[in-house]
């Protein structure tokens, strides 16, 4: 027995040290970083990275806000099509269309829609051709609604896919019997499907958002101007000055985000294991 | 059947069912719209990206390129270009990574499958965390590092970074593979006196194989398509194909850009294809459980 354990635990060992020496240690090392202040610990980073980059701060929260409301909304609206729709056709071109982004690099992403996106990019000289806008009225969207936009387009896939999963496992009777008492199809969405799967929404909005927190060539490569994302502001503080603090301190401002969000995965991982418990019980 | 039973009188049951056809009509025509824009909004970047591949002059204030050619694509696959030998580099680290990954995670996944750990759960959310983190101030760090080990700006360095972000789906997928396999014909092969070796690489591994397979397809993309630790600690030595992408973008060159942004898309596309059967939402679900 005591034999079977060392060789379980040895057989963990090399996955252990590359996460520990590759993520566990530059992880301690970058809180450190943030707070260290010649020889001793304070606040100097953080105070200087809110004085620089105190607009870029909220601009991110900001993109991130809105990216993940969107994305929500877009998500469960495909999911619940994919679900409920009785159209046979429409969901299987719905299912074929919605994940290819998924499998699209977000580098890649970046560089369509830096095209895409552009004031004489493809769509504004399509809505120019359908006369729906005037030249003078084309506008770029490299800037925040670009970020938005490419966010919104890359994750509503992962999104969808997990909504639609949780969707396709739930049991199937409920749906028809809120039909068979006559719900409609939006109202069995809302009432009976989405209350009971909260946690995947929730869990595949956390995913997104630490996933827009961590892209960095998206900002690069279309958010132009001022103000920028974290990111972007962390790379730059870097290449440009060698400052570790400073950006050090913006890494560790973007993990107390996740933060909360993390401690509420926790908290729903927790709760469904209890649940699952209770069901065989 | 409730309806049958509460709408009896013909000419008030014919009424309610137009009523419901119409309604069945609109949502159709509803949903087809709304798959209709779906469509337009994704696909209509990709095809951007299409025409600036084979575009050779295009100007404002011209709506479609004034010029179509392949000039761009010799000059990308021409004997000498930059685009070859950095397609040579990422695959080679993306299938280094992969073997990295195997080599670690098959042993690992393994023995949080079949044996029960202590704080199994914790060491789980311990290979999860590299995705569950923003990882920016991470590589910085590991630049840092690696910069001291004088792994900076080498391919092994590039390597060790992407298992690292590869092994969460290496290791999760490979415990998910392992657990479904069938405990009770490990336990024949031993009791007709096979080794553990010979029964983990004659009965179980074949059987865990799609699920191993399927962890190192996507190690391989999150490899192939990797740009931020890439952007730290190989760059300017280690030009992977997303690098040369965001230099030739950023230098205003969108023809080379798009251009390897297709070749960059070719692998994806190709196991968005083969994968489909990996991909269903009901596996997914169990993966993690």
């Amino acid at each position: 027995m005591n034999q079977s354990r060392f060789f379980t635990i040895l057989m963990l060992v090399p996955a252990l040290l590359m996460v520990v020496g590759l993520f566990i240690i530059p992880l301690l090392s970058s809180i450190e970083s943030a707070f260290a202040v010649d020889d001793q610990y304070g606040f100097d980073h953080f105070i200087k990275a809110t004085e620089l980059y105190g607009t870029d701060i909220v601009f991110t929260v900001g993109i991130v806000s809105l990216s993940a409301v969107i994305i929500a909304l877009m998500s469960i609206t495909i999911a619940g099509i994919l679900t409920l729709s009785g159209n046979r056709r429409l969901v299987a071109l719905l299912a074929a269309i919605y994940r290819w982004p998924l499998f699209i690099p977000f580098i890649v992403a970046a560089q369509c829609m830096r095209t895409f996106l552009a004031k004489n990019g493809l769509m504004n000289n399509a809505l120019m051709s359908a006369d729906l806008i005037t030249p003078l009225q084309a506008v770029s969207f490299l800037d925040w609604s670009g970020i938005v936009f490419t966010f919104v387009w890359k994750q509503t896939a992962f999104a969808t896919l997990m909504i639609a999963g949780a969707m396709a496992a739930m049991d199937r009777s409920q749906i028809q019997a809120a039909a068979n008492l006559g719900a409609g199809r939006v109202r069995t969405l809302f009432q009976i499907i989405l209350p009971q799967i909260t946690g995947t929404v929730g869990v595949a909005l956390i995913l997104s958002i630490v996933t827009m927190l961590s892209v960095l060539s998206v900002p690069l490569m279309l958010g132009t101007g001022t103000p920028t994302m974290m990111t972007a502001d962390m790379a730059f503080r870097i290449s440009s000055y060698g400052d570790y603090g400073v950006a050090n301190a913006l890494g560790f401002i973007s993990w107390m985000m996740t933060a909360v969000l993390a401690w509420y995965y926790l908290k729903h991982s927790l709760r469904n294991e209890n649940g699952a418990g209770g069901q065989h019980a | 059947m409730i309806t049958a039973t509460i709408n009896n009188s013909p000419s008030h049951r014919s009424l309610w069912l137009s009523k419901l056809q119409i309604k069945g009509i609109t949502s159709v025509v509803l949903q087809a719209l709304l798959i209709l824009l779906m469509a337009l909004l994704i696909f209509g970047p990709l095809l951007n990206l299409l025409l600036w591949a084979v575009t050779e002059i295009w100007y404002f204030p011209h709506k479609l390129p004034v010029t179509y050619g392949l000039k761009y694509w010799q000059q990308v696959f021409g004997p000498h270009s930059d685009a070859m030998s950095s397609l040579a580099t990422s695959v080679m680290i993306a299938l280094t990574t992969v073997v990295v990954c195997l080599l670690v995670s098959v042993p690992a996944g393994y023995a949080l499958a079949r044996r029960s750990l202590p704080a199994r759960a914790f060491v789980m959310l311990l290979f999860l965390m590299p995705q569950a983190f923003p990882n920016l101030a991470v590589y910085i760090n590991v630049a840092r590092l690696f910069y001291e080990l004088d792994l900076n700006g080498t391919v092994v360095g590039v390597v060790l970074v992407h298992a690292v972000h590869g092994m969460v789906f290496s290791v999760w997928i490979t415990v998910a593979a392992f657990s479904s396999v069938d405990e009770d014909l490990e336990k024949a092969a031993r009791n007709l006196g096979a080794s553990p070796l010979r029964t983990f690489f004659t009965i179980t591994l074949p059987q865990a194989l799609p699920g191993v397979l399927a962890g190192c397809i996507f190690v391989f993309l999150e490899s192939l398509d990797e740009f931020t630790g890439t952007f730290f600690v190989g760059a300017p030595d280690v030009i992977t194909l997303p690098m040369l992408l965001y230099n030739a973008s950023m230098e205003g060159n969108y023809q080379i850009a798009s251009i390897t942004a297709l070749i960059l898309l070719v692998p994806s596309i190709l196991f968005m294809l083969i994968v489909d059967k990996f991909m269903k939402p009901e596996t997914l679900s169990k993966i993690g459980k």
